[in-house]
């Protein structure tokens, strides 16, 4: 049981090649990171195995727990257990977060069938007094005149009341400060266990120091290019990217 | 908004009460009428109507006036859509009626007729929420009743016809008043075949708490629809009056071209609410004004779905020092459909306020037009105006348009004007689609919140009704 990105390449409607045969399997239970330089391809990745439909596919599949989600739309991907965390997450005027949350939840469930009110409440403050986030959130509209910590902290809120078998965390450390940083960290980290993967997208290590990655791998010009353990991410902290600029060189 | 917890709380007779949809109002009975004013408008034709109405002199001599200036107008073709011209005046039925009195109570009413009005939900509504209502079937109202309680007060609600002939001396000062029969070709039209519509006083100092309903129903194919509304509010009065309307899709045009003239006298409150879901066929062409007198209020309260061309412009006439009016207007335009609406608000006496909220949305080929003006003379002052108005546009096909209008002379007044056109982004519908929504349930989301802070101006039981309507349009607009 895995996500399981096999040979994948994707390209911009301009024909420009973005992913270049990307590899990874994340099995259910573990924690993988990816970090690379910008322009590396990590954030298209993300949207590509969400279902963008910016992108087109020209070779590969992603396959969720051996099912091939290729040719499914975004919603079905969705539905069938892929999170993304983005890192810059639209706004939604008018729409309250809680309706919004409660409408994703709604279209899990079979026609005719209705969420319990007090039910999901219940639940929604729950992660929210976790996350540490205020009540009036439930009220506000979608991510609009959010700071940048509270669209995380939204994002991660989001993930926990979806319960996905797999989540995707694109860059969602860049802009936090520390404290917000601990408390997105804590709601990943109450998440993790043995039937969630999480796939997570960052330029820094520090991160990686609340969320403790069980793989690390490099990603440059839309392959991944080393894999290691978390050890990997201390080593690139310490020396940069410059290796692969080394590799290209020697190559 | 039906997401929030309180609208699933609707039990559930009110809920089936407020169960109306799009594809509901598409049916059709066989047609059964006793009189028919034929094909075309001719000087003939207004007598025919008279005739059959009784009408007394008056009214036989306002119609024959009013013809002559419908002939007399041309088109507006100078500022409007030029597909008014395809609408033909010489195939249009002006008057079908089985020649019945509007009954009080829905047993009386022909089986099709309230088969019609229980598949739409108006006896179940009356029943939940309502003060009173008539339910006008092609030309005349088949339905017309109130709570007792209210007419004991001294309430009227009746049909124009039965409001001109038995409440003349409170009916005629104010009939024609407010809107002129001049006032554009088609309040001469209106004026010269008029029928049903409703008849509203309230005594002084009486407040409503329940609404007053009226709705139109088309059932005729190649018919017009001229229903005349007088609703006068007297000294310290409130009401909130809604209307609804439908018609089956049929294959060639229907027109509906109504009057509706309130009057809010010193200190009355008048609230009109509107929610229109007319057949994609049906060219809605209405005039609609009201006239506050000191502080006095009047709101316009309007939601224009459907229809091929609606031209809407409610105003107010803010006569008396310390009026306030106000337009509330949401308007939804999908593919071959029209909307140009819009609000007038004529200052007419000293510290009167005027508010202006429209939004618009345009799928598909929808287009939306905003028409506005505001007239602000140089000899008052403390007059105010806010307008907004913002345009929504789903896919690069749709469009809109916005003609404000603000003439304000003197400076001893404050306006203010906003417009903004946004669109659903492509970005903002993967985030929504990414977090399980389908494309028409996200569009639908992104609709309903761009309209949300206006749906709350209207009576809870019809907020739920618009978002049903609109998660209809929007299902059907994606592929």
């Amino acid at each position: 049981m895995s996500l399981h990105i096999q040979n994948l390449h994707a390209t911009l409607p301009d024909g420009t090649e973005i992913l270049k045969g990307v590899n990874l399997d994340i099995p259910k239970g573990e924690v993988h990171a990816i970090m690379g330089p910008n322009g590396s391809g990590k954030s298209t990745l993300s949207k590509v195995v969400a279902g963008h439909e910016g992108y087109i596919i020209t070779g590969g599949k992603v396959t969720l727990d051996d099912v091939d989600i290729s040719e499914m739309s975004i919603d079905e991907r969705s539905r069938a257990g892929i999170f993304l965390a983005f890192q810059y997450p639209s706004e939604v005027p008018g729409v309250s977060n809680a309706n919004f949350i409660r409408a994703a939840l709604q279209s899990r469930l079979p026609k005719g069938e209705e969420i319990d009110a007090v039910a999901y409440y219940k639940q929604l403050y729950a992660k929210m007094d976790l996350l540490e986030m205020d009540r009036k959130f439930t009220a506000r509209a979608v991510n609009e005149g959010f700071s940048g910590g509270e669209k995380k902290r939204n994002e991660i809120l989001q993930m926990m009341m979806l319960d996905p078998k797999y989540g995707i965390l694109d860059e969602t450390d860049s802009g936090l400060d520390i404290d917000a940083l601990k408390i997105v960290a804590k709601g990943v980290n109450a998440m993790r266990s043995s039937e969630r993967g999480f796939l997570l997208i960052t330029h820094y290590q520090r991160l990686l120091d609340y969320i403790k990655p069980d793989h690390v791998h490099v990603m440059a010009e839309g392959r991944i290019v080393r894999s290691g353990g978390p050890e990997l991410a201390l080593e690139l902290e310490e020396h940069g990217y410059d290796f692969l600029k080394e590799a290209a060189l020697a190559s | 908004m039906s997401y929030e917890p309180s609208t699933a709380l609707l039990d559930e007779e009110t809920h089936d009460a407020i169960n109306i949809d799009r594809t509901k109002g598409d049916f059709v009975f066989p047609e059964k009428h006793k009189f028919d004013a034929g094909r075309g408008l001719t000087s003939a034709t207004v007598d025919y109507i008279s005739d059959v109405k009784k009408d007394p002199q008056w009214v036989r001599d306002f119609r024959h006036k009013a013809l002559k200036v419908f002939q007399d107008k041309p088109m507006p073709t100078n500022w409007a859509t030029r597909d008014l011209e395809n609408i033909d005046f010489d195939i249009i039925r002006y008057y079908l009626s089985d020649g019945e009195k509007p009954k009080r109570s829905w047993d009386e009413v022909p089986p099709e007729v309230l088969e019609t009005f229980e598949r739409l939900g108006i006896p179940q509504q009356e029943r939940a929420f309502l003060a009173g209502v008539e339910a006008q079937y092609d030309s005349e109202a088949a339905y017309s009743n109130m709570k007792e309680e209210l007419t004991k007060l001294g309430v009227i609600f009746v049909n124009s016809t039965e409001g001109l002939k038995e409440h003349e001396a409170i009916f005629r000062p104010w009939f024609g008043k407010v809107i002129p029969t001049g006032d554009n070709k088609f309040s001469a039209l209106n004026s010269a075949v008029f029928s049903g519509g409703s008849f509203i006083y309230i005594p002084k100092g009486v407040k409503l708490k329940q609404p007053l309903q009226a709705y139109f129903r088309i059932n005729s194919e190649n018919f017009g629809q001229f229903e005349r509304t007088l609703i006068i509010a007297d000294e310290g009065a409130e009401v909130m009056y809604m209307e609804g309307c439908t018609a089956p899709k049929f294959e060639t045009a229907t027109l509906h071209s109504a009057v509706v003239e309130l009057v809010a006298l010193k200190g009355a409150k008048i609230q009109y609410v509107t929610v229109q879901n007319w057949s994609s066929n049906v060219f809605n062409l209405v005039t609609k004004r009201g006239l506050a007198m000191e502080n006095a209020e009047v709101r316009w309260i309007d939601c224009n779905i459907g229809s091929r061309l609606t031209m809407k412009y409610p105003g107010v006439v803010m006569k008396g020092e310390g009026a306030r009016g106000e337009v509330i207007s949401i308007a939804l335009a999908n593919t071959g459909q029209h909307q140009d609406t819009g609000a007038k608000m004529i200052h007419a006496a000293n510290n009167t306020t005027s508010n202006v909220v429209s939004k618009s949305i345009s799928v598909g080929q929808g287009r939306s037009t905003y028409r506005g003006q505001v007239h602000i003379p140089k000899h008052l002052k403390g007059c105010k105006n806010n307008t907004e108005c913002d345009a929504l546009l789903i896919n690069s096909r749709s469009r809109t348009d916005t003609y404000p209008a603000i003439t304000v002379k003197g400076n001893q007044h404050a306006t203010q004007h906003e417009a903004s056109v946004s669109q659903v982004s492509e970005e903002m519908l993967f985030y929504m689609q990414q977090r399980g929504l389908n494309e028409g349930q996200a569009m639908s989301l992104a609709v309903n919140g761009f309209i949300n802070d206006l749906v709350r101006e209207f009576p809870m039981e019809y907020s739920v009704e618009l978002k049903r309507l609109i998660d209809l349009e929007m299902e059907g607009s994606v592929g």
